[in-house]
C-alpha cells in the first residue's frame, strides 16, 4: 500500500463517518460542523487527484458558506437551537426509498460510463492546470456558454435579492 | 551551493544525505518535510513573542507612555512573564459549554493563521510549497479563521460571545469581498496565482502600478483581523469581549497570539503582493538577506496597522458595513476592470507604468467627485436650526 492509498482510505473513512454523524446529530450546529469535516475531506480527495484549484475552491466556497449557513440556522430555526430535536419525521420511509433509488441509479449510470475503467493519460509536468482551466472557461469551443450563463444567473439572483430586500416607497 | 549563500538548502541536503545512509527514501522525504513544517510554524509562533512586545512598546509611544520596561532590558522579557502567567491560570470551561467545540476553536484560530505561512516565499527557493493557486489558498484558509470565531462564540453558551461571533462573521465575510477582488489586481499584473512568480515578476513593485489597490488590500485586511478601528467583534464597551468572553488562561492566549500573528502576516502579505517580497540588492546571492528584506517590509506594513490601531477610534457597525459595500467593493471592482483592460493593452510596453498610474489617478478622481456629489446631497438633507443668540463678551 502506498502513502497515497493510505491517505485516500483514511480520508474516505473520515468523509463517510462525518457524513453519517451529520445526518444523525440532533443538534443543528453539530450537524453543520460535521458537514464541514466531510466537505474538507472532499477537498483532501481533490488534492490527491492533483486538482489543487478545485480543492482550494472547495474550502473557500463551502467552509465560508457554512459559516453563513450556521448563522441562518441559529437565526431562523424556531426556539433554542441547542435544543435536541428529533432528526427524522413521518416521511422517513419515503426519503429512504428515494435515496436508495437515486443511489442505485447513480451506480448503474457511472458503471456504464466508459471513463470509469480507462485510465486518464498523465499530464506532463509542465502543464499549468489553472491556466488550462482558465482558457477552457473562456474559450468558444469549450465552456464559454455555460460559464456566461452561470454568471448571468448569479447576477440575476443578486439583483433579485436586492429587489426583494429593498424598502418599498409606497408603504411610507 | 555553499552554506553562506543558502544555509537552509545546505542543511536540508546534509540531513538528507545523513539520513539516506540508513533509512529508505520515503522516510527521509517525510522527515525532511516534517522538519521544514516545524521550522516554518515555530518561526511564526516564536516571532509573535517578539511582536507582542514590539506592538506594546510602539502603541505606548503613540500614547505618550513608556510601555513594558521592568522585565529584562527594555521590557523584552515581559511577554515571557505573560506567557507563564497565562499558563498557570486556572482553565475554566463553562458548565453548559459545548466542550469539544469550545476546546478546538482556539487551536483552529492559530492554525488558520499558521497555514498562510506555508505559501510565504521567504527567499529565492525558500517556500513551504509553491502552489500554483497560492493567492486563492490564502483566501481559503482565511475561512477557517471565521469558522473558529463562530465555533468559539457559539460553544461558549454566552449571549455576548454569540453576538460577537455574529458580528465577526458579518464583518469578515463582507470584507472578504473587496479583499479578494483587490487580490485579483496583483494576480493580473503577475499573470500567475503562484506566490513565487508573484515576487519574481515584480521588477517594478506593484504598489507603483496599483497604489489604490494596495491601500484597499491593507484596509480590508485590517478588517479581516478585526483590529481597531474594526474591532466591533470584541468591542468591550458593548459586548464584554466578544467571542472569547468565556476563555481563560492559555486558550485566551491562543486567540491573542493568533490575532497578533495575523496582523503581522497581513503585513508580510502586503510586502509580497505590493512591495516586491524578498527582492532587494544581493537577495539572489545571499538568500538569508531575502528573508531580512521580507521581514523588514512586513514590519513596515505591520507598523501601518499598528499606527492605524493606536490612532483611530472604533467605527459604528452600520458605518462598517456601508464603508465596505458602498465604497470599498465598487471601488475595487472599478480598479479591477481598469487594470485588466489597461494591462492587456499596454502590459508589455514601456507605457505600462505611466498608463496604469494614470488609470489609478482617474479612478481616484472619479471617486472623489462621486463622494463630493453625494456629500453635497446629504448636506442638503441635513436639518438647519434657527440661529440662536450667542452670549457675547461685554
Amino acid at each position: 500500500m502506498t502513502v497515497e492509498q493510505a491517505v485516500f482510505l483514511f480520508t474516505s473513512a473520515l468523509i463517510l463517518f462525518s457524513g453519517f454523524m451529520m445526518v444523525t446529530r440532533r443538534n443543528l450546529v453539530h450537524a453543520a460542523l460535521y458537514l464541514i469535516v466531510a466537505l474538507f475531506g472532499v477537498a483532501v480527495i481533490f488534492v490527491l487527484l492533483e486538482a489543487g484549484f478545485l480543492a482550494v475552491v472547495q474550502v473557500l466556497v463551502y467552509i465560508g458558506a457554512i459559516a453563513i449557513l450556521m448563522i441562518f440556522a441559529v437565526m431562523l430555526t424556531r426556539g433554542d437551537i441547542s435544543k435536541e430535536q428529533e432528526p427524522v419525521n413521518a416521511d422517513f420511509g419515503w426519503a429512504l426509498m428515494l435515496a436508495a433509488l437515486f443511489c442505485f441509479g447513480l451506480i448503474i449510470l457511472i458503471g456504464q460510463w466508459p471513463a470509469v475503467n480507462s485510465q486518464a493519460p498523465a499530464l506532463s509536468a509542465e502543464t499549468d492546470t489553472v491556466f488550462e482551466l482558465g482558457s477552457a472557461l473562456v474559450s468558444p469551443d469549450a465552456y464559454v456558454i455555460p460559464f456566461e450563463v452561470a454568471s448571468v444567473l448569479l447576477l440575476a439572483a443578486l439583483i433579485g435579492a436586492l429587489v426583494v430586500a429593498r424598502p418599498h416607497k409606497k408603504s411610507k | 551551493m555553499s552554506f553562506i549563500n543558502d544555509p537552509i538548502t545546505f542543511l536540508a541536503e546534509w540531513i538528507t544525505q545523513f539520513l539516506g545512509g540508513f533509512l529508505p527514501e520515503a522516510w527521509v522525504t517525510f522527515i525532511v518535510t516534517l522538519l521544514g513544517v516545524i521550522i516554518t510554524a515555530s518561526f511564526g509562533l516564536v516571532f509573535v513573542i517578539f511582536l507582542i512586545w514590539l506592538e506594546r512598546k510602539i502603541a505606548a509611544r503613540f500614547q505618550d507612555r513608556l510601555g513594558p520596561n521592568r522585565a529584562g532590558p527594555f521590557g523584552l522579557l515581559q511577554t515571557f512573564a505573560d506567557i507563564v502567567k497565562l499558563i498557570t491560570k486556572e482553565d475554566v470551561i463553562p458548565e453548559k459549554a459545548d466542550k469539544l467545540t469550545f476546546n478546538i476553536a482556539p487551536i483552529l484560530s492559530v492554525v488558520a493563521v499558521l497555514l498562510i505561512w506555508a505559501v510565504v516565499p521567504f527567499a529565492p527557493g525558500w517556500i513551504g510549497t509553491d502552489l500554483n493557486v497560492g493567492v486563492l489558498y490564502i483566501a481559503a484558509v482565511g475561512s477557517f479563521g471565521i469558522l473558529s470565531i463562530l465555533m468559539a462564540g457559539w460553544s461558549s453558551n454566552n449571549k455576548y460571545a454569540l453576538l460577537g461571533a455574529f458580528r465577526a462573521v458579518a464583518q469578515l465575510i463582507s470584507y472578504e469581498v473587496p479583499m479578494l477582488v483587490t487580490l485579483m489586481v496583483p494576480v493580473l499584473l503577475a499573470r500567475s496565482m503562484g506566490m513565487m512568480t508573484m515576487v519574481e515578476s515584480q521588477d517594478l513593485w506593484f504598489i507603483f502600478l496599483a497604489p489604490i489597490s494596495a491601500i484597499i488590500f491593507l484596509v480590508s485586511s485590517i478588517a479581516e483581523v478585526g483590529r481597531t478601528p474594526f474591532d466591533l467583534i470584541e468591542a468591550e464597551s458593548e459586548i464584554v469581549a466578544g467571542y472569547h468572553t468565556e476563555y481563560t488562561g492559555m486558550k485566551f492566549g491562543l486567540f491573542f497570539a493568533a490575532e497578533f500573528l495575523h496582523a503581522f502576516t497581513i503585513g508580510v502579505l502586503f510586502a509580497i503582493f505590493f512591495l516586491g517580497g524578498w527582492r532587494g540588492p544581493g537577495a539572489e546571492q545571499f538568500r538569508l538577506l531575502g528573508v531580512v528584506y521580507l521581514m523588514l517590509k512586513g514590519l513596515l506594513g505591520y507598523f501601518v496597522v499598528m499606527w492605524v490601531r493606536s490612532t483611530l477610534p472604533r467605527i459604528r457597525i452600520d458605518h462598517m458595513l456601508a464603508f465596505n459595500w458602498k465604497f470599498l467593493t465598487p471601488l475595487s471592482l472599478a480598479l479591477l476592470v481598469m487594470t485588466a483592460i489597461l494591462d492587456k493593452v499596454f502590459g508589455d510596453t514601456a507605457l505600462r507604468f505611466p498608463v496604469l498610474l494614470a488609470g489609478n489617478g482617474s479612478v481616484l478622481l472619479v471617486t472623489w467627485l462621486a463622494l463630493r456629489w453625494t456629500s453635497r446631497r446629504h448636506t442638503k438633507e441635513r436639518r438647519v436650526f434657527k440661529k440662536r443668540p450667542v452670549a457675547k463678551p461685554a
